[in-house]
């Protein structure tokens, strides 16, 4: 069917884009992996989890910058976790924001844990867009009555 | 796929991140193996019939004199990094309890910090896993699962010819490499499910 074939060159090459782009990382390529008819929805779910904690976090973050005296091992933590999420589902951009963010935090240094606090934040929405723009492109091929193609 | 035999064994999953626990999961669960996770090291404890203090609770009428744990757990798998307990903590109490230190320990960290690893194998963790765990990683656990459940089972044993029949081809290997890769967080070799190496490239232990 030329519609679902069309769908599916547009996820492939919208897959390789965001790999291309430093979106995900090949840890993203390992939950796709692990989705399966026992698990269908492991890739959307994981990532919805993420959605939520990110914006915790950030909101975490936020809030302890704005206090009079940082505690700046409080922001740290927050960022640790980040860390750890965005690692965990191959969210690479965000992730090196937060490698970056530790080292201000562990320098004291409040100003550049603001400036990394605004790109973790425009991280995670450019993020959120692109995983939803996947998502739905895999909704449509399924709609079509197509299969989704593995990556690799 | 996984073997039938696998479903038999069960893991105790400990992180305090949810999206961790949700990944090992599905991990274990793609190993065919029965998983429980839990969000602290003190709710581990509590699953495995122990207490914080390390004492048996022993008014507890479901549990048996003999087997303190309400239900079997075969290995138990926990991030490092915990508020609170830490895997490190986790791990010493169960290597302390009489009931429990058979039971194998395995420790996730997101941090390659050699002294770290160092530590919790001397304390008695069968292996330290980087994360993101991967399901290759995964495959290093049959070998301290199916020393459980053998009679002879002894932990200071280092050759051991395998009691089972080994089902999957790489099992006798797996025996040997795991030994080998004790002190490695990460796994050397090519393995069939990465086709192409880590991008984020992790530091090897000096």
């Amino acid at each position: 069917m030329d519609v679902v074939n069309q769908l599916q060159r547009q996820f492939l090459d919208y897959s390789a884009s965001l790999h291309r782009e430093g979106f995900l990382d090949d840890q993203f390529t390992q939950l796709q992996k692990l989705q399966d008819e026992n698990s269908p929805d492991f890739v959307v779910e994981v990532a919805s989890l993420f959605f939520e904690d990110c914006e915790k976090l950030i909101n975490n973050m936020a809030r302890a910058l704005e206090q009079q005296g940082v505690d700046f091992k409080q922001v740290d933590a927050s960022v640790h976790q980040l860390k750890g999420s965005s690692s965990s589902i191959g969210a690479m951009r965000v992730k090196n924001v937060c490698i970056a963010f530790r080292s201000f935090c562990e320098a004291q240094n409040r100003e550049g844990c603001l400036r990394c606090l605004q790109q973790v934040t425009h991280e995670y929405s450019l993020l959120k867009n692109k995983l939803q723009t996947l998502f739905r492109l895999e909704q449509q091929i399924l709609a079509a009555g197509g299969s989704v193609p593995a990556i690799e | 796929m996984g073997m039938a035999a696998d479903s038999e064994f069960h893991v105790l999953a400990v992180d305090d991140s949810i999206i961790d626990r949700k990944l090992i999961e599905r991990l274990l669960k793609t190993s065919s193996y029965q998983v429980t996770t839990v969000d602290s090291g003190s709710k581990a404890l509590e699953f495995l019939g122990l207490h914080e203090d390390d004492r048996i609770h022993q008014n507890t009428p479901s549990v048996s004199p003999n087997n303190h744990q309400e239900v079997e757990v075969n290995l138990v798998i926990t991030d490092y990094c915990m508020p609170g307990m830490t895997g490190y903590d986790l791990l010493k109490k169960i290597k302390e309890s009489s009931s429990l230190k058979n039971i194998p320990v395995v420790i996730m960290s997101s941090e390659n910090v050699p002294s770290r690893i160092s530590r919790c194998l001397e304390e008695g963790a069968e292996e330290f896993f980087l994360k993101p765990v991967r399901l290759s990683d995964l495959s290093k656990l049959r070998p301290h699962l199916l020393k459980t459940k053998s009679k002879d089972h002894c932990k200071e044993q280092v050759d051991e010819k395998p009691a089972f029949p080994s089902p999957k081809q790489e099992g006798k290997e797996e025996q040997q490499q795991s030994k080998n890769n004790k002190r490695k967080a990460m796994e050397e070799g090519v393995s069939p499910e990465r086709t192409r190496p880590r991008p984020n490239g992790i530091t090897s232990m000096v």
